[in-house]
């Protein structure tokens, strides 16, 4: 059977790895063509390399354990490089290298005729390759080595468009919140090291119930603190605020790291921690309620947003709701069967979203659009096949699948409230989605750029959507995650009741369709009226401002610390230190001063020196 | 060995040696440094052979042969750095070259 484990797995990381460094190592002496290959080519062979692993995987499943090296041997702490390939594990690999490898081919097209196409393809690829460590190792250490490499990658791509600064601030942004969650991840991390010697997952796993009861105060310290981790990773209340402002990052970056992979990495961690999560169940139920919290607040905010990324930002923060909505429930590969679909769909609409934007010359305001489904024939296919599997349209969408798995899973596990907030949630979903796509391409082009619009030519354009396009319906959800053996079995139920479910979740989804088309196409009026004026107008802004959430932070945390800054400026201790560095500078200005380039000054200073240490020694006994 | 004395070697060495750090610390033409230099590397010789032959020990000519080496050395990278001087400023006086101050 072709070549061995040992070989691919590593290979799959190292390949992009390689293209970061023949980009980088470069140093712009590649023309855009060239990095373009480069960064493409590396992902295409990764993807290919993910092929012949789960061809392997398919044909002999078991769990594939490879060691690389030791990474530190001190006493019982050996963490080693090693990775590890089970069912969950391949769900992500072929997520990552597959949709990773089509949003690069895409950015192809997307980024021509920018800046910096080197150093574009450079960090895209590093982040594939951080993300593939994040989910390939087999110990919690690698896996930290991974999420903070994305968390770099991500910092890196969002600032991208650099020379406007609120790129930088957004960036920033994105970097101090996720690192909040970080240092969660990383006490946790600690906690477990300390209680049960070792950061193996498998052996962790296997030693948490020896070590504690289910409910055991430890064990919930550990849960929450992971939980925290993911909270930050995945843009979940109350750590949510940077997605949005993501969105400044050019839009594959978008697709990428902030729908597909990276924001999911918390959805990945909970799954893969799930024995620990087990054994702590009020964790597990507050990972639920984190779930359902976030998406009804994303739903309402995507509802009131202008800018066509912002709405999809939202939308990614809700459906990652729903993935901890499933969490919550010990659902875990409903989690992960939704975070796939999503993965597919929400890459398909960010790109179609990108396809939008090039054509209508950098327009993504959607009251400055309208009209173009004419125009950009493509793009509009993308957004209704994209567009109905996030509104979970039943039948024929992939969305669909995932979504009602969630919602049958907490009905069978007595999940009442979160089954009601996923319903919520899912008409909220059908009306911000029937909101964009009507507001976006149908009625009259409302700005030249919307008027002037030119589609993309070329396969590079076309293919990926194409191919995410069918992904994203019924066919991608054919393709069934391989977890049995590395998660919990999924609660049964009766058969009766999972047909109801679906029924009234089809019935939920198309009426939030149905009221959506009704209000854009028809009451238009009526709807700009209210929202313009009185409660409506009030809500709109609230909502427009997800809840308030940043301006409360604003009061809360950030400027009570500029005003600490402020305050801590003209300390005592800060003089003191401050007194240290002028005594040094005034020593400095005095002995530099007998450096005065004369030859004789020189010889006379040691003739004077020496003296003085001879008679020093003549006159010391 | 008889003769001159032991104490009038030493003094003609001290001499010699004033002589040459007074060069070297008054004279600003740097062909008179050097000059100065290679009177003091010879002072301090004449003083080990005058040990040397006082006491009756070889130790104090080997000490002159490796004086003779450094001052041969000396001499060579002190007349590069003096061809370089004249080549640079058109000068002999080292406080022209007086650029590296703090």
């Amino acid at each position: 059977m072709g070549l061995s484990m040992s070989l691919l797995l590593p290979l799959t990381f190292l390949l992009p790895l390689a293209g970061t460094l023949i980009l980088s190592l470069s140093k712009g002496r590649l023309g855009e063509r060239a990095s373009a290959v480069v960064g493409v080519t590396s992902m295409g062979l990764s993807a290919i390399v993910t092929v012949l692993i789960a061809w392997q995987y398919i044909a002999e499943p078991h769990v594939y354990g490879v060691t690389l090296w030791r990474w530190i041997s001190v006493e019982d702490f050996q963490p080693s490089i090693g990775l590890v390939l089970d069912g969950l594990s391949l769900t992500m690999l072929g997520i990552i290298t597959g949709v990773g490898f089509l949003i690069h081919l895409f950015a192809a097209w997307y980024m021509q005729g920018e800046k910096g196409i080197t150093r574009f393809y450079a960090y895209m690829n590093l982040f594939v390759f951080s993300m593939l460590l994040l989910v390939l190792g087999d110990n919690l250490l690698l896996l930290f080595f991974g999420w903070e490499g994305v968390g770099l990658c991500s910092y890196l791509l969002i600032g991208y468009y650099y020379e406007h600064s609120e790129n930088g601030w957004a960036a920033f942004k994105a970097f101090v919140v996720t690192r909040i969650g970080d240092v969660f991840l990383a006490i946790g991390m600690f906690l477990l090291f300390f209680e049960l010697g070792t950061l193996d997952i498998a052996e962790i796993l296997r030693r948490a119930p020896q070590m504690w009861a289910e409910g055991d105060p430890t064990v919930e310290l550990a849960a929450l603190l992971m939980l925290g981790g993911a909270v930050g990773k995945s843009a979940q209340l109350p750590l949510h605020t940077w997605l949005a402002d993501a969105m400044a990052g050019p839009t594959p970056v978008s697709a990428l790291i902030h729908a597909a992979t990276m924001v999911t990495a918390g959805v990945y961690l909970i799954a893969r921690m799930n024995g620990i999560f087990l054994l702590a169940p009020d964790i597990l139920e507050l990972a639920g309620i984190i779930g359902a919290l976030t998406l009804l607040m994303a739903g309402f905010a995507a509802l009131a947003q202008t800018d066509i990324k912002r709405v999809l930002a939202y939308s990614t923060m809700s459906q990652i709701g729903y993935m901890f909505l499933a969490l919550g429930a010990g659902a875990f590969d409903a989690a992960v069967f939704h975070l796939m679909t999503h993965a597919f769909f929400k890459a398909l609409l960010f790109l179609s979203a990108g396809a939008v934007i090039i054509s209508c010359h950098h327009e993504q305001d959607m009251r400055r659009l309208g009209g173009l489904w004419k125009r950009l024939p493509l793009a509009y296919a993308g957004f209704i096949v994209g567009g109905s599997a996030l509104a979970a349209l039943p039948l024929v969408s992939a969305g669909f699948y995932s979504k009602d798995e969630i919602l049958w899973q907490e009905l069978v596990t007595d999940h009442g409230g979160l089954l009601i907030a996923g319903m919520i949630g899912a008409f909220l979903t059908s009306l911000y989605t029937v909101r964009l796509i009507i507001l976006t391409f149908h009625g009259q082009p409302k700005s030249d750029n919307a008027r002037n619009a030119e589609a993309g030519r070329g396969l590079v354009h076309a293919v990926p959507l194409i191919v995410l396009a069918l992904l994203s319906t019924f066919l991608g959800a054919w393709i069934t995650p391989p977890l049995e053996n590395v998660l919990p079995a999924p609660a049964e139920g009766e058969e009766f009741w999972h047909l109801v479910l679906e029924i009234v979740a089809a019935g939920v989804a198309i009426a939030g369709i149905a009221v959506g088309a009704w209000l854009y196409l028809r009451r238009r009026g009526w709807l700009a009226k209210h929202t313009s004026s009185g409660w409506g107008a009030w809500l709109w802004t609230f909502w427009h401002h997800a809840w308030g959430i940043d301006e409360l932070y604003d009061r809360v945390l950030v400027k009570p610390y500029r005003g600490l800054v402020r305050i801590l400026r003209s300390d005592i201790i800060d003089g003191a230190c401050g007194l240290l560095a002028k005594l040094a500078w005034l020593l400095h200005q005095g002995l530099s001063r007998t450096q005065t380039g004369k030859l004789r000054f020189y010889a006379m200073s040691m003739v004077a020196g020496a003296t003085l240490i001879l008679l020093a020694l003549a006159l010391v006994p | 060995m008889s003769g001159v004395p032991m104490e009038h070697g030493l003094v003609l060495a001290a001499i010699l040696f004033a002589l040459g750090l007074a060069g070297l610390m008054f004279r600003r033409n740097m062909v008179f440094i050097l000059m100065s230099l290679e009177i003091m590397l010879n002072s301090a010789g004449l003083a080990f052979i005058v040990g040397g032959t006082a006491w009756g020990q070889p130790e104090g000519q080997a000490m002159f042969l490796l004086v003779i080496t450094l001052a041969a050395a000396e001499a060579s990278v002190g007349l590069a750095l003096l061809l370089q001087l004249n080549h640079r400023f058109k000068t002999l006086d080292t406080d022209a070259a007086s650029r590296m101050r703090g």
